[in-house]
Protein backbone atom coordinates (compact mmCIF):
# COMPACT_ATOMS: atom_id res chain seq x y z
CA UNK A 1 0.00 0.00 0.00
CA UNK A 2 2.92 2.53 1.14
CA UNK A 3 4.49 1.49 -2.22
CA UNK A 4 1.57 2.29 -4.45
CA UNK A 5 1.15 5.53 -2.98
CA UNK A 6 4.43 6.66 -2.53
CA UNK A 7 3.62 8.07 -6.33
CA UNK A 8 2.49 11.82 -5.91
CA UNK A 9 -0.02 11.81 -8.57
CA UNK A 10 -1.66 8.43 -7.06
CA UNK A 11 -1.54 9.69 -3.51
CA UNK A 12 -3.29 12.70 -4.62
CA UNK A 13 -6.28 10.44 -6.39
CA UNK A 14 -6.08 8.81 -3.53
CA UNK A 15 -6.18 11.14 -0.98
CA UNK A 16 -8.62 13.04 -2.57
CA UNK A 17 -11.34 10.29 -1.43
CA UNK A 18 -10.06 9.47 1.37
CA UNK A 19 -9.99 12.61 3.19
CA UNK A 20 -13.36 13.50 3.06
CA UNK A 21 -13.87 9.43 4.29
CA UNK A 22 -11.78 9.45 7.20
CA UNK A 23 -13.33 13.14 7.90
CA UNK A 24 -17.12 11.78 7.46
CA UNK A 25 -16.21 8.76 9.48
CA UNK A 26 -14.73 10.86 12.29
CA UNK A 27 -17.87 12.74 12.61
CA UNK A 28 -20.38 9.96 12.62
CA UNK A 29 -17.85 8.71 15.52
CA UNK A 30 -17.93 11.77 17.43
CA UNK A 31 -21.76 11.95 16.76
CA UNK A 32 -22.17 8.48 18.36
CA UNK A 33 -19.24 9.44 21.43
CA UNK A 34 -20.27 12.48 22.45
CA UNK A 35 -24.02 11.90 23.60
CA UNK A 36 -22.73 8.48 25.09
CA UNK A 37 -20.13 9.82 26.72
CA UNK A 38 -21.89 12.86 28.19
CA UNK A 39 -25.43 11.11 29.04
CA UNK A 40 -25.10 7.66 28.64
CA UNK A 41 -22.58 6.73 30.41
CA UNK A 42 -22.32 6.27 34.36
CA UNK A 43 -20.83 9.10 36.50
CA UNK A 44 -17.92 7.76 38.68
CA UNK A 45 -18.64 6.89 42.14
CA UNK A 46 -16.00 8.74 43.27
CA UNK A 47 -15.45 12.10 40.85
CA UNK A 48 -19.25 12.20 39.96
CA UNK A 49 -19.94 13.76 36.12
CA UNK A 50 -16.34 15.38 36.37
CA UNK A 51 -15.24 11.67 35.04
CA UNK A 52 -16.49 13.05 31.66
CA UNK A 53 -13.97 14.87 31.05
CA UNK A 54 -11.94 11.59 30.38
CA UNK A 55 -13.67 10.99 27.23
CA UNK A 56 -12.25 14.38 25.78
CA UNK A 57 -8.34 13.98 27.09
CA UNK A 58 -7.79 10.18 27.12
CA UNK A 59 -7.99 10.08 23.34
CA UNK A 60 -5.86 13.16 23.20
CA UNK A 61 -3.07 11.71 25.19
CA UNK A 62 -3.45 8.44 22.98
CA UNK A 63 -2.95 9.93 19.50
CA UNK A 64 -0.64 13.17 20.96
CA UNK A 65 2.05 10.27 21.39
CA UNK A 66 0.51 8.16 18.29
CA UNK A 67 0.89 11.33 16.30
CA UNK A 68 4.43 11.40 17.60
CA UNK A 69 5.56 8.08 16.70
CA UNK A 70 3.75 8.46 13.30
CA UNK A 71 5.95 11.59 12.50
CA UNK A 72 8.94 9.71 14.03
CA UNK A 73 8.13 6.69 11.60
CA UNK A 74 8.05 9.29 8.42
CA UNK A 75 10.78 11.15 9.22
CA UNK A 76 12.81 7.49 9.20
CA UNK A 77 11.62 6.78 5.92
CA UNK A 78 12.33 10.36 4.54
CA UNK A 79 15.53 10.16 5.91
CA UNK A 80 16.28 6.77 4.81
CA UNK A 81 14.18 6.35 1.34
CA UNK A 82 14.44 10.33 0.98
CA UNK A 83 11.14 10.64 0.09
CA UNK A 84 9.48 13.23 -0.72
CA UNK A 85 6.14 12.31 0.64
CA UNK A 86 7.75 11.24 3.93
CA UNK A 87 8.54 14.51 4.86
CA UNK A 88 5.06 16.11 3.66
CA UNK A 89 3.62 13.73 6.12
CA UNK A 90 5.87 14.08 8.83
CA UNK A 91 5.08 17.83 8.76
CA UNK A 92 1.22 17.73 8.25
CA UNK A 93 1.05 15.03 11.18
CA UNK A 94 2.86 18.01 13.49
CA UNK A 95 0.41 20.53 14.06
CA UNK A 96 -2.33 17.88 14.65
CA UNK A 97 -0.03 16.26 17.02
CA UNK A 98 0.72 19.71 19.18
CA UNK A 99 -2.87 20.74 18.90
CA UNK A 100 -3.39 17.20 20.49
CA UNK A 101 -0.88 17.20 23.40
CA UNK A 102 -2.32 21.13 24.46
CA UNK A 103 -5.87 19.83 24.69
CA UNK A 104 -4.35 16.83 26.62
CA UNK A 105 -2.54 19.17 29.09
CA UNK A 106 -5.67 22.16 29.46
CA UNK A 107 -8.39 19.24 29.87
CA UNK A 108 -6.13 18.08 32.03
CA UNK A 109 -5.66 20.65 34.09
CA UNK A 110 -9.83 21.52 34.08
CA UNK A 111 -10.11 17.75 35.43
CA UNK A 112 -7.41 17.91 37.81
CA UNK A 113 -9.37 21.43 39.60
CA UNK A 114 -12.37 19.39 41.41
CA UNK A 115 -10.70 16.45 42.12
CA UNK A 116 -7.02 17.06 43.06
CA UNK A 117 -8.18 20.08 43.96
CA UNK A 118 -4.92 22.12 41.77
CA UNK A 119 -4.92 23.16 37.96
CA UNK A 120 -1.67 21.70 38.16
CA UNK A 121 0.63 18.91 39.37
CA UNK A 122 4.14 18.02 38.98
CA UNK A 123 3.40 14.41 38.58
CA UNK A 124 5.42 12.32 35.82
CA UNK A 125 2.33 11.98 32.90
CA UNK A 126 1.83 15.63 32.89
CA UNK A 127 5.33 16.73 32.99
CA UNK A 128 6.22 14.23 30.40
CA UNK A 129 3.03 15.35 28.19
CA UNK A 130 4.28 19.46 28.41
CA UNK A 131 7.80 17.78 27.86
CA UNK A 132 5.92 16.34 24.51
CA UNK A 133 4.78 19.34 24.17
CA UNK A 134 7.16 21.65 24.16
CA UNK A 135 8.92 19.70 21.99
CA UNK A 136 6.63 19.70 19.20
CA UNK A 137 7.23 23.32 19.09
CA UNK A 138 10.66 23.26 18.67
CA UNK A 139 10.22 20.65 16.19
CA UNK A 140 7.04 22.68 13.87
CA UNK A 141 9.37 25.58 14.75
CA UNK A 142 12.40 24.59 12.97
CA UNK A 143 10.83 23.41 10.07
CA UNK A 144 9.40 26.84 9.66
CA UNK A 145 12.45 28.97 10.27
CA UNK A 146 14.69 27.00 7.15
CA UNK A 147 13.54 28.14 3.75
CA UNK A 148 15.08 25.32 1.32
CA UNK A 149 12.07 22.96 1.41
CA UNK A 150 14.31 19.78 1.02
CA UNK A 151 16.73 20.72 3.92
CA UNK A 152 14.01 21.81 6.11
CA UNK A 153 12.79 18.39 5.88
CA UNK A 154 15.67 16.32 6.50
CA UNK A 155 16.59 18.60 9.61
CA UNK A 156 13.39 18.64 10.95
CA UNK A 157 13.31 14.77 10.66
CA UNK A 158 16.84 14.20 12.69
CA UNK A 159 15.26 16.29 15.21
CA UNK A 160 12.18 14.19 14.95
CA UNK A 161 14.40 10.98 15.76
CA UNK A 162 16.54 12.73 18.30
CA UNK A 163 13.22 13.76 20.37
CA UNK A 164 11.84 9.87 19.84
CA UNK A 165 14.81 8.35 21.63
CA UNK A 166 14.74 11.60 24.31
CA UNK A 167 10.91 11.10 24.76
CA UNK A 168 11.09 7.74 26.34
CA UNK A 169 14.39 8.63 28.26
CA UNK A 170 12.34 11.59 29.67
CA UNK A 171 9.48 9.32 30.60
CA UNK A 172 11.41 7.37 32.50
CA UNK A 173 13.56 10.49 34.33
CA UNK A 174 10.46 12.24 35.04
CA UNK A 175 8.29 9.17 36.53
CA UNK A 176 11.52 8.36 39.00
CA UNK A 177 11.65 12.11 39.63
CA UNK A 178 8.22 12.29 40.55
CA UNK A 179 8.11 9.19 42.76
CA UNK A 180 11.00 11.43 44.64
CA UNK A 181 9.29 14.46 44.83
CA UNK A 182 5.54 13.20 45.63
CA UNK A 183 3.53 13.22 48.34
CA UNK A 184 1.18 10.32 47.69
CA UNK A 185 -1.59 11.64 48.61
CA UNK A 186 -3.18 12.65 45.59
CA UNK A 187 -2.49 10.48 42.92
CA UNK A 188 -4.03 6.97 42.49
CA UNK A 189 -2.01 4.78 40.56
CA UNK A 190 -3.97 5.88 37.56
CA UNK A 191 -6.58 3.96 35.37
CA UNK A 192 -7.48 1.50 38.05
CA UNK A 193 -9.44 -1.01 36.29
CA UNK A 194 -11.97 0.82 34.13
CA UNK A 195 -15.75 0.25 34.04
CA UNK A 196 -17.02 -0.92 31.45
CA UNK A 197 -19.38 0.61 30.33
CA UNK A 198 -17.57 3.86 30.34
CA UNK A 199 -14.89 1.72 27.93
CA UNK A 200 -17.34 1.39 25.34
CA UNK A 201 -17.55 5.68 24.95
CA UNK A 202 -13.91 6.12 25.63
CA UNK A 203 -12.61 3.55 22.43
CA UNK A 204 -15.02 4.93 20.62
CA UNK A 205 -13.52 8.57 21.09
CA UNK A 206 -10.57 7.09 20.75
CA UNK A 207 -11.32 6.06 16.87
CA UNK A 208 -13.11 9.44 16.46
CA UNK A 209 -9.41 11.24 17.17
CA UNK A 210 -8.15 8.52 14.98
CA UNK A 211 -10.15 9.13 12.15
CA UNK A 212 -9.99 13.06 12.96
CA UNK A 213 -6.13 12.72 13.02
CA UNK A 214 -6.36 11.13 9.75
CA UNK A 215 -8.30 13.31 7.99
CA UNK A 216 -6.33 16.23 9.43
CA UNK A 217 -3.22 15.06 8.45
CA UNK A 218 -4.06 13.72 4.70
CA UNK A 219 -5.32 17.78 4.25
CA UNK A 220 -2.37 19.17 5.57
CA UNK A 221 -0.51 16.85 3.34
CA UNK A 222 -2.64 17.82 0.18
CA UNK A 223 -2.34 21.90 1.03
CA UNK A 224 1.22 20.97 1.51
CA UNK A 225 1.53 19.27 -2.33
CA UNK A 226 -0.61 22.14 -4.10
CA UNK A 227 1.30 24.60 -2.94
CA UNK A 228 4.14 23.01 -4.63
CA UNK A 229 2.83 22.63 -7.06
CA UNK A 230 1.14 26.29 -7.60
CA UNK A 231 5.18 27.14 -6.71
CA UNK A 232 6.48 25.03 -9.36
CA UNK A 233 4.38 26.85 -11.64
CA UNK A 234 5.14 29.78 -10.93
CA UNK A 235 8.74 29.53 -11.37
CA UNK A 236 8.15 27.80 -14.36
CA UNK A 237 6.08 30.64 -15.68
CA UNK A 238 8.43 33.28 -14.38
CA UNK A 239 11.51 31.22 -16.73
CA UNK A 240 9.57 30.96 -19.52
CA UNK B 1 43.47 10.63 15.29
CA UNK B 2 45.92 14.00 14.54
CA UNK B 3 42.69 15.91 12.87
CA UNK B 4 41.11 15.27 15.75
CA UNK B 5 43.63 16.46 18.34
CA UNK B 6 44.20 19.39 15.72
CA UNK B 7 40.08 20.32 15.68
CA UNK B 8 40.34 20.21 19.38
CA UNK B 9 43.68 22.38 20.21
CA UNK B 10 42.13 24.85 17.52
CA UNK B 11 38.48 24.68 19.12
CA UNK B 12 40.33 25.63 22.30
CA UNK B 13 42.82 28.34 20.95
CA UNK B 14 39.58 30.46 19.54
CA UNK B 15 37.42 29.63 22.37
CA UNK B 16 40.31 30.91 24.64
CA UNK B 17 40.37 34.00 22.16
CA UNK B 18 37.45 34.70 22.10
CA UNK B 19 37.70 35.75 26.33
CA UNK B 20 37.30 31.99 26.98
CA UNK B 21 35.36 30.85 30.18
CA UNK B 22 34.80 34.62 31.16
CA UNK B 23 31.51 35.46 29.39
CA UNK B 24 29.82 32.19 30.47
CA UNK B 25 31.14 32.23 33.68
CA UNK B 26 30.30 36.10 34.19
CA UNK B 27 26.40 35.00 32.99
CA UNK B 28 26.61 32.29 35.95
CA UNK B 29 27.29 34.08 38.45
CA UNK B 30 24.75 37.29 36.88
CA UNK B 31 21.93 34.64 36.82
CA UNK B 32 22.93 33.46 40.11
CA UNK B 33 23.11 36.35 41.83
CA UNK B 34 19.52 37.36 40.57
CA UNK B 35 18.03 34.39 42.66
CA UNK B 36 18.54 35.64 46.50
CA UNK B 37 17.11 38.69 45.20
CA UNK B 38 14.17 37.22 43.71
CA UNK B 39 13.48 34.84 46.61
CA UNK B 40 14.84 36.78 49.47
CA UNK B 41 17.75 35.59 51.52
CA UNK B 42 16.08 33.27 53.69
CA UNK B 43 18.33 30.51 55.03
CA UNK B 44 16.31 27.49 55.03
CA UNK B 45 14.42 28.46 51.59
CA UNK B 46 17.91 29.27 49.72
CA UNK B 47 19.23 25.80 51.18
CA UNK B 48 16.03 23.71 49.39
CA UNK B 49 15.96 25.99 46.10
CA UNK B 50 19.84 27.04 46.00
CA UNK B 51 21.82 23.60 44.39
CA UNK B 52 18.50 22.79 41.72
CA UNK B 53 18.91 26.74 40.29
CA UNK B 54 22.38 26.18 40.31
CA UNK B 55 22.19 24.04 38.06
CA UNK B 56 19.30 25.31 36.06
CA UNK B 57 22.09 28.70 35.75
CA UNK B 58 24.70 26.06 34.29
CA UNK B 59 22.56 24.65 31.89
CA UNK B 60 21.83 28.60 30.50
CA UNK B 61 25.37 29.18 30.49
CA UNK B 62 25.90 26.21 28.15
CA UNK B 63 22.99 27.06 25.93
CA UNK B 64 24.24 30.39 25.42
CA UNK B 65 27.84 28.99 24.16
CA UNK B 66 26.13 26.86 21.58
CA UNK B 67 24.63 29.14 19.14
CA UNK B 68 27.36 29.93 17.43
CA UNK B 69 29.85 26.83 17.64
CA UNK B 70 28.89 25.69 14.01
CA UNK B 71 27.44 28.78 12.71
CA UNK B 72 30.80 30.45 12.49
CA UNK B 73 32.07 27.24 10.78
CA UNK B 74 29.78 27.27 8.06
CA UNK B 75 30.20 30.88 7.38
CA UNK B 76 33.83 31.07 7.10
CA UNK B 77 33.95 27.76 5.13
CA UNK B 78 35.48 25.55 7.68
CA UNK B 79 32.57 23.46 8.08
CA UNK B 80 33.81 22.60 4.26
CA UNK B 81 37.23 22.09 5.46
CA UNK B 82 35.53 19.52 7.91
CA UNK B 83 33.51 17.79 5.31
CA UNK B 84 36.92 16.94 3.05
CA UNK B 85 38.90 15.91 5.44
CA UNK B 86 39.66 11.95 5.64
CA UNK B 87 39.22 12.25 9.31
CA UNK B 88 35.53 11.68 9.86
CA UNK B 89 32.82 14.29 10.97
CA UNK B 90 31.28 12.82 13.62
CA UNK B 91 34.95 12.83 15.48
CA UNK B 92 35.60 16.23 14.33
CA UNK B 93 32.40 17.69 15.71
CA UNK B 94 33.46 15.56 19.07
CA UNK B 95 36.48 17.05 19.27
CA UNK B 96 35.02 20.36 18.82
CA UNK B 97 32.35 19.56 21.74
CA UNK B 98 34.94 18.44 23.72
CA UNK B 99 36.94 21.53 23.82
CA UNK B 100 33.64 23.44 24.54
CA UNK B 101 33.51 21.06 27.68
CA UNK B 102 36.83 21.88 28.60
CA UNK B 103 37.46 25.47 28.20
CA UNK B 104 33.52 26.42 29.18
CA UNK B 105 32.04 23.37 30.94
CA UNK B 106 35.06 22.55 33.49
CA UNK B 107 34.79 26.20 35.03
CA UNK B 108 31.57 26.51 34.96
CA UNK B 109 31.33 23.14 37.29
CA UNK B 110 34.11 24.45 39.29
CA UNK B 111 32.41 28.10 39.69
CA UNK B 112 29.63 25.83 41.09
CA UNK B 113 31.35 25.52 43.81
CA UNK B 114 31.37 29.56 45.28
CA UNK B 115 28.08 29.96 43.70
CA UNK B 116 26.53 26.79 45.92
CA UNK B 117 28.11 27.70 48.86
CA UNK B 118 26.87 32.04 48.55
CA UNK B 119 23.44 30.14 47.78
CA UNK B 120 23.50 28.66 51.45
CA UNK B 121 24.35 24.25 50.17
CA UNK B 122 25.80 22.97 52.67
CA UNK B 123 29.89 22.55 52.79
CA UNK B 124 30.17 18.97 53.02
CA UNK B 125 27.71 18.71 49.48
CA UNK B 126 30.18 20.87 47.57
CA UNK B 127 32.47 18.42 45.94
CA UNK B 128 29.17 16.46 45.18
CA UNK B 129 27.85 19.34 43.22
CA UNK B 130 31.13 20.24 41.16
CA UNK B 131 31.27 16.85 40.56
CA UNK B 132 27.73 16.31 39.26
CA UNK B 133 28.29 20.10 37.15
CA UNK B 134 31.23 18.40 35.84
CA UNK B 135 29.10 15.30 34.58
CA UNK B 136 26.14 17.32 33.53
CA UNK B 137 27.89 19.78 31.66
CA UNK B 138 29.49 17.29 29.69
CA UNK B 139 26.27 16.13 28.90
CA UNK B 140 24.37 19.36 27.95
CA UNK B 141 27.28 19.61 25.44
CA UNK B 142 27.00 16.43 23.57
CA UNK B 143 23.05 16.70 23.37
CA UNK B 144 23.51 20.87 22.99
CA UNK B 145 25.77 20.13 19.57
CA UNK B 146 22.55 18.17 18.26
CA UNK B 147 20.82 21.68 18.73
CA UNK B 148 23.79 23.71 17.38
CA UNK B 149 24.10 22.09 14.22
CA UNK B 150 20.33 21.94 13.75
CA UNK B 151 20.29 25.27 13.36
CA UNK B 152 23.15 26.49 12.52
CA UNK B 153 22.13 28.51 9.15
CA UNK B 154 19.25 30.39 11.09
CA UNK B 155 20.14 33.45 11.66
CA UNK B 156 19.57 34.85 15.11
CA UNK B 157 18.78 31.22 15.87
CA UNK B 158 19.48 31.77 19.68
CA UNK B 159 15.76 31.59 20.81
CA UNK B 160 14.94 28.40 18.39
CA UNK B 161 18.19 26.25 19.56
CA UNK B 162 16.78 27.00 23.04
CA UNK B 163 13.12 25.71 21.94
CA UNK B 164 15.05 22.81 20.34
CA UNK B 165 17.96 21.83 23.25
CA UNK B 166 15.64 22.29 26.36
CA UNK B 167 13.86 19.25 26.22
CA UNK B 168 17.13 17.33 25.80
CA UNK B 169 18.40 18.87 28.95
CA UNK B 170 15.62 17.70 31.00
CA UNK B 171 17.41 14.43 31.73
CA UNK B 172 20.57 15.53 32.78
CA UNK B 173 18.87 18.17 34.92
CA UNK B 174 16.20 15.95 37.08
CA UNK B 175 19.21 13.63 37.90
CA UNK B 176 22.42 16.06 38.40
CA UNK B 177 19.67 18.68 40.68
CA UNK B 178 18.94 15.06 42.71
CA UNK B 179 22.45 14.57 43.28
CA UNK B 180 23.14 18.29 44.15
CA UNK B 181 20.45 18.34 46.83
CA UNK B 182 21.07 15.37 48.07
CA UNK B 183 18.60 12.92 47.36
CA UNK B 184 18.84 9.37 46.37
CA UNK B 185 22.82 10.45 45.05
CA UNK B 186 24.42 7.10 44.01
CA UNK B 187 21.61 5.97 42.06
CA UNK B 188 20.93 9.48 40.45
CA UNK B 189 24.98 10.02 40.01
CA UNK B 190 24.75 6.78 38.05
CA UNK B 191 21.98 7.71 35.79
CA UNK B 192 23.47 11.30 35.29
CA UNK B 193 26.54 9.15 34.39
CA UNK B 194 24.29 7.61 31.93
CA UNK B 195 22.85 10.96 30.63
CA UNK B 196 26.32 11.83 29.56
CA UNK B 197 27.05 8.90 27.73
CA UNK B 198 24.19 8.58 25.85
CA UNK B 199 24.44 11.82 25.04
CA UNK B 200 28.44 11.41 23.74
CA UNK B 201 26.56 8.79 21.70
CA UNK B 202 23.97 10.03 19.76
CA UNK B 203 25.38 14.10 19.76
CA UNK B 204 27.82 13.96 17.35
CA UNK B 205 26.08 10.92 15.02
CA UNK B 206 23.10 13.41 14.78
CA UNK B 207 24.58 16.82 15.09
CA UNK B 208 27.29 15.39 11.51
CA UNK B 209 24.36 14.13 9.77
CA UNK B 210 22.76 17.80 10.78
CA UNK B 211 26.06 19.61 9.46
CA UNK B 212 26.12 17.73 6.26
CA UNK B 213 22.52 18.68 5.46
CA UNK B 214 23.94 22.48 6.25
CA UNK B 215 26.54 22.47 3.81
CA UNK B 216 24.93 21.17 0.66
Amino acid sequence: MFAFLANPARFMAFSAWAAPILFAGALILFAVGVPWALFYSPPDYQMGDTVRIMYVHVPAAWWSMGAYAFMAGASFVGLVWRHVLADVAARAAAPVGAVFAAVCLITGSLWGAPTWGTWWEWDGRMTSMLVLFITYLGYIALWSSIEDEERAARLAAILCLVGAINLPIVKFSVDWWSTLHQPASIMRSGGAAINGEMLGPLLTLGGAYLLLFGALTLMNMRAAIFRRRVESAELRKAHA
Amino acid sequence: MNALVATFRRELAMLWAGGGALTPLGYFFGATMLVPLAMGPDRALLETAGPPLVWIAAALSVLAMLERLFQADLEDGSLDQMLLSPAPLEGLVLAKGAALWVAIGLPLALAGAPVAIALQAPVERIPLIVASLALGTAAFVSVGLIGAALTASVKRGGVLLALIVLPLFAPPIIFGASVASGEDVSAAFAILGGCALGGLALGPIAAAAALRLQAE
